[in-house]
């Protein structure tokens, strides 16, 4: 029988914030790939008069949605340790903030 | 006076889907900073549309950006074409204006897209699961930070394509007179 007086369950919440995460991270990453190889940018050149900026937010949205999705499933109806996810989201969504900033892709492609 | 098509769609993609972005961002951070409440049946329908016409303009402001203003922005200027129809073109041409392309744009075009993403998940969790938004002082802070992020976003993509659009207009296409006689 389910307590009544039980917090309610944080795994949908906390799969859709882990997932947020990991899109903006996804992000930050194509944008510094497609920056540095040729051949990344032409993979992702989705929408010519768009260029590779298409296949980047694309590719980044499909995997936010999958993860969102998964993880969804996955954390249905439970209880998960919300600080440690937290604490993971905030840090990818660091990363994809950082990794958008051009200073910080050119020093990671060494320019 | 009067405004040519490429301008009016620009307007639209900043100042109105950007802009109303921006200010919605704002009101969803007075709503995050209050006070839990007891679980109500259902939100409030105010809410609901609040932060349905958040997301959506958030969702409306990068797609017209990416799929219709950048396009004009970086299409490639045939020889001898006048460069203020081709902003790219223009801002690289000189070395004191590149870079509001090389770092401006960059930035602008991919930082812009993390605001809507933020926005949903945040959109989503206060719809459909306030109970743990209450419930869970972590949730709350948590759900905040994320939309302080996209606010962050936004106000860096909107404030770097107001500059750069100072530098180099986007214009071209057919003009539509909006008030007082062609002389």
């Amino acid at each position: 029988m389910t307590d009544p007086l039980a917090p309610p369950a944080n795994g949908p919440v906390a799969a859709a914030v882990l997932s947020c995460g990991i899109g903006c991270f996804l992000l930050g990453v194509l944008d510094v790939a497609a920056d540095g190889s040729k051949a990344v940018a032409g993979a992702l050149n989705f929408y010519k008069p768009t260029g590779p900026l298409s296949g980047v937010t694309t590719v980044a949205l499909v995997g936010w949605v999958i993860c969102w999705a998964l993880l969804g499933l996955s954390w249905k109806n439970q209880a998960v340790s919300f600080k440690k996810v937290a604490a993971a989201s905030f840090f990818l969504l660091a990363l994809g903030l950082l990794l958008t900033f051009p200073p910080v892709g050119d020093l990671l492609l060494g320019r | 006076m009067e405004v040519d098509f490429r301008e009016l769609v620009t307007i639209f993609h900043g100042m109105l889907f950007g802009g109303f972005f921006l200010m919605a961002l704002s009101g969803a951070l007075v709503l995050l900073l209050e006070r839990p409440r007891p679980v109500p049946e259902k939100v409030p329908i105010w809410q609901a549309l609040f932060l349905g016409k958040l997301v959506a303009l958030g969702w409306l402001a990068v797609l017209s950006g990416a799929y219709i203003v950048y396009p004009w922005y970086r299409a490639v200027a045939p020889p001898g074409a006048d460069l203020a129809l081709y902003g790219k073109q223009l801002l690289v041409a000189h070395g004191n204006t590149a870079g509001w392309h090389t770092l401006g744009m960059e930035w602008k075009e991919h930082v812009a897209w993390i605001a809507p993403m933020a926005a949903t998940m945040v959109a989503w969790v206060m719809l459909r699961h306030r109970a743990v938004w209450n419930a869970q002082r972590e949730v709350r802070v948590t759900v905040l930070g994320f939309a302080g992020a996209a606010l962050l976003a936004a106000a860096i993509a909107g404030g770097w394509g107001a500059m750069i659009d100072k530098k180099a207009p986007v214009q071209g296409g057919p003009s539509y007179r909006l008030m007082g006689d062609a002389k």
